[in-house]
């Protein structure tokens, strides 16, 4: 029973989902409805288990006397600090909790984000070889968008532009939309699986 | 090995065509009254013809029949990438995606991470799975769990294995370098959802000289995992690599099950375009409906 309540649970929620998608009624409507509230509660209990977790490890970093415990430190303090500040003195723009989070955490995810910028350079690098032919034609693709998206493109010959362009939406879109197709017929597999409980490496299981 | 042959396919594609049809006046028509939405009747049927497929591969496999899968070297080179960290005596990072438990994606790659993990407690291997959620979280640990009992491991398990890194993805990417930047893993493995994510922690993963498999249903992340990362499962590659590293038959049934229904699908794009391009959709309907 231990091992077969998690498949049932999976089965019947999956089963009120697929009822309410094709049904109508108070009824339906009403217990789909309960079933998502549900998830959402679930969802916020366990951001408790990922604080916990978060609190075990860097305060045995800590005890442990790791090299990197002056780190678990500040991790530790500012998490203390944002949910101190945030628990009694509000999240309303204009508080101490606003001010953290506008002046230190969102310049930092900025930042994070800009990485990016380097990191496609470096990757287009080592990417855009002529080592063969796929990649040289690759390559050479990939030439013709660039350019075809900037000024430089259009000044050097009029044409890139409208090539640039055919290439993104006619071939580009052809192959993301084979994905697109293959990756949800294999997510539909998937979920058949799983509903039938087939798939039950998720529950720990093999 | 059986291929497939034309009588399993072009049923299901003709029906598709009707189906498409039946649909399109279904919508065009004003929208009907009771228990049963109507306008989603060739979805319905759709689903149904898909599972029957799945489930008629599942019936064939449970009954002994072999089915070809093509080789993933993805897929193949966990192993390789395993027996390095070993070697090397260096960790192994399983990044699950980062999307929420309730994701396809997410589940598919803890399926994957059970796997992997069995395959690290075989080898003493230590891993490493940062998540950006705490129900995959929760879910990975009790994955992780049962992977180290399964092959003898009684002792608690570390809670720096599976750990919950902040609840954000730039947050979570900054907690990967740091990581990857201290501990030097041999191996990476990105299995799941990812965002923009996913280019910043290849490019750390590159940095320090992992080999890196990442599998991902995300068309938009795809280019990136490619530049970046020595293996790529594309897509449909991604769902198909729990039922591939186990190689149970019920799995690999549903895999040809599934197979089935893309050439469904191929059949019925192809006379779409043709039947687009000459002009004659609207005829063959007109007869099919004189028909009937």
């Amino acid at each position: 029973m231990k091992h077969r309540l998690p498949i049932l649970v999976a089965f019947i929620s999956g089963a009120i989902m697929i009822v309410a998608f094709f049904g109508r009624g108070s009824v339906v409507d009403a217990v789909s409805d309960e079933a998502l509230r549900g998830q959402t509660i679930v969802a916020g209990i366990a951001l408790l288990l990922g604080v916990f977790s978060i609190v075990q490890v860097h305060w045995g970093r800590i005890t442990t006397h790791h090299s990197d415990r002056v780190y678990s430190a500040v991790l530790l303090l500012c998490l203390a600090m944002m949910a101190g500040f945030g628990v009694f003195a509000g999240v309303d723009a204009g508080g101490v909790y606003d001010w953290l989070f506008q002046k230190i955490q969102a310049p930092m995810m900025a930042t994070m984000f800009s990485m990016l910028a380097f990191f496609i350079a470096s990757a287009a690098y080592r990417a855009f070889r002529a080592r063969t032919i796929p990649s040289t034609i690759l390559l050479v693709t990939a030439i013709v968008v660039m350019l075809g998206r900037i000024p430089m493109g259009q000044y050097l010959y009029d044409g890139l532009p409208s090539w640039a362009n055919w290439i993104m939406v006619v071939p580009s879109v052809a192959v993301q939309r084979g994905i697109i197709i293959g990756a949800a017929l294999g997510a539909a597999s998937m979920s058949l699986r799983i509903l039938l409980g087939i798939e039950r490496t998720y529950l720990g299981r093999g | 090995m059986r291929r497939l042959r034309p009588g399993a396919v072009v049923p299901p594609a003709v029906l598709l065509i009707v189906l498409f049809h039946v649909g399109t006046a279904l919508a065009d028509a004003p929208a009907p009254s009771g228990a049963f939405r109507i306008e989603r009747l060739n979805i319905l049927v759709f689903a149904l013809i898909f599972s029957a497929a799945v489930l008629w591969y599942i019936r064939r496999a449970v009954r002994g029949e072999t089915f070809y899968i093509r080789p993933l070297s993805g897929l193949n080179a966990v192993d390789e990438a395993v027996g390095r960290a070993t070697e090397m005596g260096r960790p192994i990072i399983f990044i699950p995606g980062t999307g929420e438990l309730d994701q396809i994606q997410t589940i598919a790659g803890l399926s994957v991470l059970g796997r992997v993990a069995a395959t690290t407690a075989r080898c003493r291997t230590p891993l490493r799975v940062p998540v950006l959620y705490p129900l995959p979280m929760a879910a990975a640990q009790e994955t992780v769990k049962q992977a180290y009992l399964d092959e003898g491991i009684t002792d608690p398990l570390d809670p720096q294995t599976v750990q919950y890194v902040a609840g954000e993805s730039f947050s979570f990417s900054a907690r990967i370098g740091g990581m990857m930047a201290r501990e030097k893993p041999a191996a990476a493995i990105y299995m799941g959802q990812f965002t923009a994510e996913s280019l910043l922690i290849a490019e750390m993963g590159q940095a320090v000289g992992a080999i890196q498999i990442a599998g991902t249903a995300e068309p938009e992340q795809l280019p990136f995992f490619i530049a970046a990362c020595d293996y790529t499962l594309i897509g449909e590659e991604f769902y198909a690599a729990s039922a591939y590293l186990s190689n149970e038959p019920k799995m690999l049934g549903a895999l040809r099950g599934q197979d089935l229904m893309k050439v469904v699908i191929v059949v019925v794009v192809v006379a779409g375009v043709v039947s687009a391009t000459v002009g004659w959709g609207e005829e063959i309907w007109r007869v099919l409906l004189a028909a009937l």
